[in-house]
């Protein structure tokens, strides 16, 4: 971790009327580092995001990006930022070419360094052969990926990716965390709202877990798991499981009950297992604790009324 | 309840001065380049309208009423006309496009992840509605000229006053389009602002057959500072006052800009 904090936010507050949105929240983002923030809807991910690009004012708390004051000096700190919403803003009058460019414009980038740049950018986004096409005839994933080429319009040290992949289909999903993982390697830094807790253990290097507008856990994807969780994981459902959760909850260091489906979770499973191998009518499986088991501990599995 | 958090202080925000870059320039230049592909038909609209009003009433009713203050009553129409398409060319512009860019095609949200703030969006999206107003008030001085209906040389001192005028309306209608809700809401300001105004504002008939009450009334709308510009303008003589007017207009246009700012920072703060 010897690389530089590029960006800082401390102790963020951010309330609307009586609802705290984001209480006291700190983070901070090193040169090339990927930051994850995951955290059920309504926990102020959004918020945090528009804080952060100065679209929101925090009520309290300070932003610092590339050493410059956001509240003072936006416009300077936004030059070397990009940003994908989760909602597209493209342009539907423009072509891609001309989607670049204008958005290039409105960075104060010289035609001539843009038209350069632009072949590179539709080339990084698989979008050669859509060069003349408009956004309104492009998939879910081709949009998206347009986006994002816009967004390194500028060339950014830092990019802002609010659920980059939201509603993309896997081979379009994969594509956007393949080009996603290149832009790792050539030194951005990237900070990524997801529900996917998959997406969040392949991108991130760090992650902070948010509810009710806190921090409530920080850390590496299996550090977090490690810290927090037994190591396996048994998913039982079927005729009588749910009985189950009682009658050998003593095998198990944690026991939790999900509609019909109970979840036991262990050091060692083997015990357990050899104990159902008799019950056909269950049907049992065995993994390792990931990321979602982790993200439900913490956050709860009960549905949020705001989702 | 009475746990109330201490109030944060938005409104300061909200009223303060303007926070512009020469970033709006890319605004201007973005909305000039959708423009430019669509700007035969666009004009064509623009034109059209007047055009039959011009020919319907003027060459119709001109023959009817014949002379209007000593004019023919097609060069006294047409005079005003061209201030009237000015109006609804900005207000047109000010409302149903800026609304599709701000609100259904999100356009200005992803101008903003940029580093252009709000103020410079606004502050484009005004001098845009009024450039595009001067288009189709440069368009429709051509037919005049064409028609032969004016051909006077101040008829070129008219395009930069009508390039104010524009900004007047655009300016007016950024205010609703920071209020409205949808599409709907434009249609009572074009029927209850705009069409009483253009006959109150002396574009049709003299303002001095009116009611005195209505002509006080009339002297409060830029639509009639306006035509106090510009039909003199057509006819071939500077107007006998114009410091009045002008600067009628001018304030209209800057205090109707700021609460247009002010509010467009409300509907944006969350």
């Amino acid at each position: 971790m010897s690389q530089p904090v590029i960006f800082q936010a401390q102790e963020l507050i951010k309330r609307y009327g009586a609802h705290t949105a984001v209480d006291r929240l700190s983070l901070q983002v090193r040169a090339g580092e990927c930051l994850g923030i995951i955290g059920p809807n309504g926990a102020g991910k959004t918020t945090t995001m528009r804080m952060c690009l100065g679209l929101t004012q925090p009520d309290a708390g300070h932003i610092r990006a590339f050493g410059l004051a956001l509240d003072r000096e936006l416009l300077r700190a936004k030059q070397r930022m990009g940003v994908v919403t989760q909602f597209d803003s493209l342009d539907p009058d423009f072509t891609c070419a001309e989607n670049l460019l204008v958005y290039g414009r409105y960075f104060g980038l010289p035609r001539a360094m843009i038209d350069e740049r632009i072949p590179r950018l539709l080339e990084f986004a698989a979008l050669q052969a859509k060069a003349g096409a408009r956004p309104g005839e492009l998939s879910g994933g081709m949009r998206r990926r347009l986006s994002l080429a816009r967004a390194l319009v500028n060339d950014p040290d830092l990019l802002l990716l609010d659920e980059p992949t939201t509603g993309l289909d896997p081979q379009a999903r994969h594509l956007m965390w393949e080009r996603l993982k290149r832009l790792l390697q050539n030194g951005k830094a990237i900070v990524l709202t997801t529900h996917f807790m998959d997406e969040a253990q392949r991108l991130c290097d760090r992650l902070i877990v948010m509810d009710h507008g806190r921090l409530i856990a920080e850390g590496t994807p299996s550090g977090l798991i490690a810290e927090h969780l037994e190591p396996e994981v048994l998913e039982v459902y079927g005729e009588g499981a749910l009985s189950l959760a009682s009658s050998h909850a003593s095998m198990a260091e944690r026991v939790e009950v999900s509609g019909d489906t109970v979840f036991f979770y262990t050091a060692d499973a083997n015990p357990l297992l050899e104990r159902l191998a008799a019950r056909r009518e269950l049907r049992v499986m065995h993994r390792p604790a990931n990321l979602e088991d982790l993200f439900l501990k913490l956050t709860g599995r009960q549905i949020r009324e705001d989702a | 309840m009475s746990m109330q958090p201490p109030t944060s202080p938005p409104t300061v925000g909200l009223l303060a001065p303007p926070r512009l870059s020469w970033r709006f320039t890319a605004v201007l230049w973005r909305n000039f380049l959708v423009w430019r592909k669509l700007a035969v038909p666009s004009l064509i609209g623009n034109i059209a309208e007047p055009l039959i009003i011009l020919v319907a009433f003027g060459y119709g009713v001109g023959s009817l009423v014949g002379e209007v203050n000593g004019l023919p009553y097609i060069l006294f129409l047409a005079s005003g006309s061209i201030c009237m398409s000015t109006m609804y060319a900005a207000s047109f512009e000010g409302l149903y496009s800026a609304f599709s860019r701000m609100h259904v095609q999100k356009t200005w949200d992803g101008i903003m992840n940029a580093p252009v703030r709000l103020d410079d969006i606004v502050l484009a999206e005004m001098l845009w509605a009024a450039l595009k107003s001067v288009f189709t008030a440069v368009a429709i001085a051509l037919v005049l000229v064409v028609l032969g209906i004016s051909r006077q040389p101040t008829l070129l001192l008219a395009v930069p006053l009508l390039g104010l005028v524009g900004l007047t309306f655009a300016a007016i209608a950024l205010i609703f389009n920071a209020l409205a809700k949808g599409y709907d809401f434009f249609t009572y300001y074009f029927t209850l602002v705009l069409t009483p105004m253009t006959f109150l504002s002396g574009v049709y008939f003299p303002l001095d057959q009116m009611p005195h009450a209505l002509q006080w009334v009339s002297r409060l709308l830029p639509l009639t500072a306006a035509i106090e510009l510009v039909r003199p303008l057509v006819i071939g003589h500077p107007p006998a006052q114009w410091a009045a007017p002008l600067a009628q207009l001018l304030i209209t246009a800057a205090v109707a800009g700021w609460v247009a700012l002010v509010l467009t920072r409300r509907r944006f703060e969350r």
